[in-house]
């Protein structure tokens, strides 16, 4: 693909694309935060659970790590 | 006395800023071109070539090779840094097998160490600045997630043998429900190594991009290129952790999903 459109495109589908990173820190947020409350209401069983902590916040953060991807693909590899 | 050195540095950064701006400033970033793979001798390029990413792979293993077998080769009581830190690598490793594994996974210890230790040295040797990272390829990340996948569906098989297939029957819902999320488990076990490779790779890219992204802009603002200096040095700093915390994540995720293989009932 050539032409200032097709260039156009490529960067509003990059900066599209680059939404779901901002979406990405929303659900690592959510994660982390909520694993804090829990964290203090019953700083004891904290320590057991931070794997899960990561595994969680692994998940979620693959899904913004795509969407990096396809900027990343729209940008260079297009 | 922390205080005066901190001055100091900003002094100098800002001085350094002010004689060394260069004459016409010129926005000029190329992320890209640090994961150039290029031959160390000669232009050809075929799959015995030493390349810069087999060269960096190589240091990877003798850095490993390093710390765990000559930093603990001399069995101190009291144990030396190195040989305090290839003791606590394995101890760190050793545990989150046996808690998230299962003790029947410890066997597999080996495997999750070799594979822990060498993606912790790649991200770390990566980010020596002027050398190669060769972790933020997805070819060599793949390569791992699909050793990972390969090896776990073939030891659910050897282990559980027809049974290992429970996996993707979920006996907890109800029986109508079954059919459909068999397909949901199905396909989310075959994109398991595309987002596991993927994400390390990813992670690793991301924060090496953005280091050269700001380097770009320090080139480009002249006299106020200390500022992103300031940005370059904090990212840094989080790309240490996250050198670590994904070489962690890999590793986890290996050991669930081995997990789900020694004990496929759900």
């Amino acid at each position: 693909m050539e032409g200032d459109i097709a260039q156009l495109g490529q960067f509003v589908g990059a900066g599209l694309a680059a939404i779901g990173s901002g979406a990405a820190a929303i659900g690592v947020g959510h994660v982390a935060g909520n694993f804090l409350a829990g964290a203090l209401r019953n700083p004891s069983a904290a320590a057991g659970q931070t794997a899960t902590l990561f595994i969680g916040i692994a998940f979620a953060e693959a899904l913004g790590i795509f969407s990096f991807l396809v900027a990343l693909l729209l940008m260079f590899a297009v | 006395m922390g205080k005066i050195f901190f001055y100091a540095a900003l002094a100098l950064v800002v001085v350094s800023g002010l004689i060394f701006a260069p004459a016409e400033a010129k926005l000029a970033i190329h992320p890209m071109d640090q994961f150039q793979v290029s031959a160390l001798f000669g232009d050809h390029i075929s799959w015995y070539t030493p390349t810069n990413v087999t060269l960096w792979m190589a240091l990877a293993v003798a850095a490993v090779f390093a710390l765990l077998v000559l930093g603990s080769s001399r069995r101190a009581i009291v144990p030396g840094r190195a040989q305090s830190v290839a003791e606590l690598a394995y101890g760190f490793i050793y545990k989150m097998v046996e808690d998230v594994a299962g003790k029947d996974g410890v066997k597999f210890f080996p495997y999750i160490m070799t594979l822990f230790m060498f993606i912790v040295m790649a991200n770390f040797l990566g980010l020596i600045p002027g050398s190669f990272t060769t972790t933020s390829h997805i070819a060599v990340t793949a390569v791992l997630a699909a050793l990972v996948f390969f090896t776990v569906t073939i030891v659910g098989f050897v282990k559980n043998g027809v049974g290992f297939l429970g996996l993707f029957w979920v006996s907890s819902a109800p029986l109508a429900l079954r059919p459909i999320l068999a397909i949901i488990e199905l396909i989310s076990y075959f994109v398991r190594p595309v987002s596991h490779s993927i994400r390390l790779a990813g992670n690793v890219m991301a924060g090496h991009a953005v280091l050269k992204v700001f380097a770009g802009f320090a080139a480009a603002l002249g006299m106020f290129s200390f500022l992103p200096i300031f940005a370059i040095t904090a990212v840094y700093a989080l790309e240490v952790l996250v050198a670590f915390i994904q070489a962690y994540v890999f590793t986890i995720l290996t050991c669930v999903y081995l997990k789900d293989a020694l004990h496929p009932s759900h």
